[in-house]
């Protein structure tokens, strides 16, 4: 159990903060599951809106992570009623509080469209339904392997990985600015101190490998 | 003891011919594989979650084809697409592809064809739940025989 007001510091330690929406109580129960199986704390909602509500981001003026865990991972459906899974990702990497957290788009429709405007927007991953135990501990490895990356380099490493090898889309960089004036959508402070220095961020950028 | 032998005997026989006859694929071996000593129901208390969405969306889509006054085949599409959504999470292939039948005539918009495709996978539905029961019975009076569960490969 966390302190609240307790920042949970992912660096070095395993115990990533995994924040799973779908609406479906069954995948719901299934990827609490098998991210409690690979060693992360989880929150799981419902709904975009409960996510949202949940990050502080959903106009209400609320603290950063109000309990205090700060999330470092979102796992998201892709389809749910209300506002999908595509739209949630949307307003999270417009919000220069939140945009940096990997988020990973879930769907039991392998469509290279859908596939394609994820990647565009900045979703981590694609992951076809249903999810194994693979699927989670790859992912695992990839955060933990970048997290120390990322304290190594002190810069991000996006890339793009595709669940099938055989999807292939073109990878020309659009950097999107980021403009300050999103933040206050969504009433929220800015602590930008919290946040690993990032050059602004990239809707589509080619595959970085360092190791391999 | 011979009973156990016999009970894990006819767990596997029982389990082996849901894979065969196509009832279960292999996502149903990735659930059971997730079970642990820190939760030891996980499988039946999932496939338990998964009867009462079913039946409730089951209903939903029984309902939704008998309007008198037209049939909203988007709301029974969403309960279809639902349906679809949790069969595959827990590994129930045959209900599963007797959803995506179903979303092609929902998409078609014929009322016969969507309430032959509602017969059909309540029936695999049916079948399902019975044979699922069943080996969860068998894994109770294993255990409580002091036996062990036989690990799906």
């Amino acid at each position: 159990m966390e302190v609240a007001g307790e920042v949970l510091q992912s660096g070095s330690s395993q115990e990533l903060h995994v924040l799973a929406v779908d609406d479906s109580y069954v995948d719901r129960k299934v990827i609490e599951k098998l991210l409690k199986i690979s060693s992360c704390k989880v929150t799981a909602v419902e709904s975009g809106s409960r996510a949202l509500q949940f990050l502080g981001l959903d106009g209400e003026k609320g603290s950063l992570g109000f309990n205090g865990l700060k999330v470092n991972l979102i796992m998201t459906d892709y389809s749910m009623p209300g506002m999908t899974g595509y739209e949630l990702l949307k307003k999270i990497k417009r919000s220069s509080a939140f945009r940096e957290i990997p988020v990973v788009i879930m769907s039991s429709e392998n469509i290279l469209t859908r596939i394609d405007s994820c990647l565009e927007e900045g979703a981590e991953e694609f992951l076809v339904k249903p999810v194994k135990l693979s699927d989670v501990k790859r992912l695992m490895k990839d955060r933990v392997s970048r997290g120390v990356t990322e304290e190594q380099e002190g810069r991000r490493v996006d890339k793009r990985k595709l669940e099938d090898d055989n999807l292939t889309s073109s990878s020309s960089s659009s950097p999107l600015s980021s403009s300050p004036s999103t933040t206050a959508s969504f009433g929220c402070d800015v602590s930008i101190s919290e946040l690993l220095p990032s050059p602004p961020h990239s809707s589509k950028r080619a595959k970085l490998h360092d190791a391999d | 003891m011979d009973i156990v032998n016999q009970l894990q005997r006819q767990f596997i026989d029982h389990s082996t011919s849901l894979h065969r006859e196509g009832i279960v694929d292999d996502q149903f071996t990735e659930l059971q594989k997730l079970q642990d000593e820190n939760s030891p129901d996980f499988v039946v208390e999932v496939v338990s979650l998964f009867f009462e969405d079913s039946e409730k969306l089951l209903n939903n889509m029984a309902r939704a084809l008998e309007q008198a006054q037209g049939v909203d085949f988007k709301q029974v599409d969403a309960s279809v697409h639902q349906l679809k959504g949790s069969s595959s999470s827990i590994g129930a292939m045959r209900v599963k592809n007797a959803c995506i039948a179903f979303r092609s005539f929902c998409e078609a918009q014929n009322r016969e064809g969507c309430l032959r495709c509602l017969q059909k996978v309540t029936h695999e539905y049916s079948l399902l739940k019975n044979k699922l029961q069943s080996l969860f019975r068998l894994e109770q009076q294993i255990l409580a025989a002091g036996g062990s569960i036989p690990v799906a490969k």
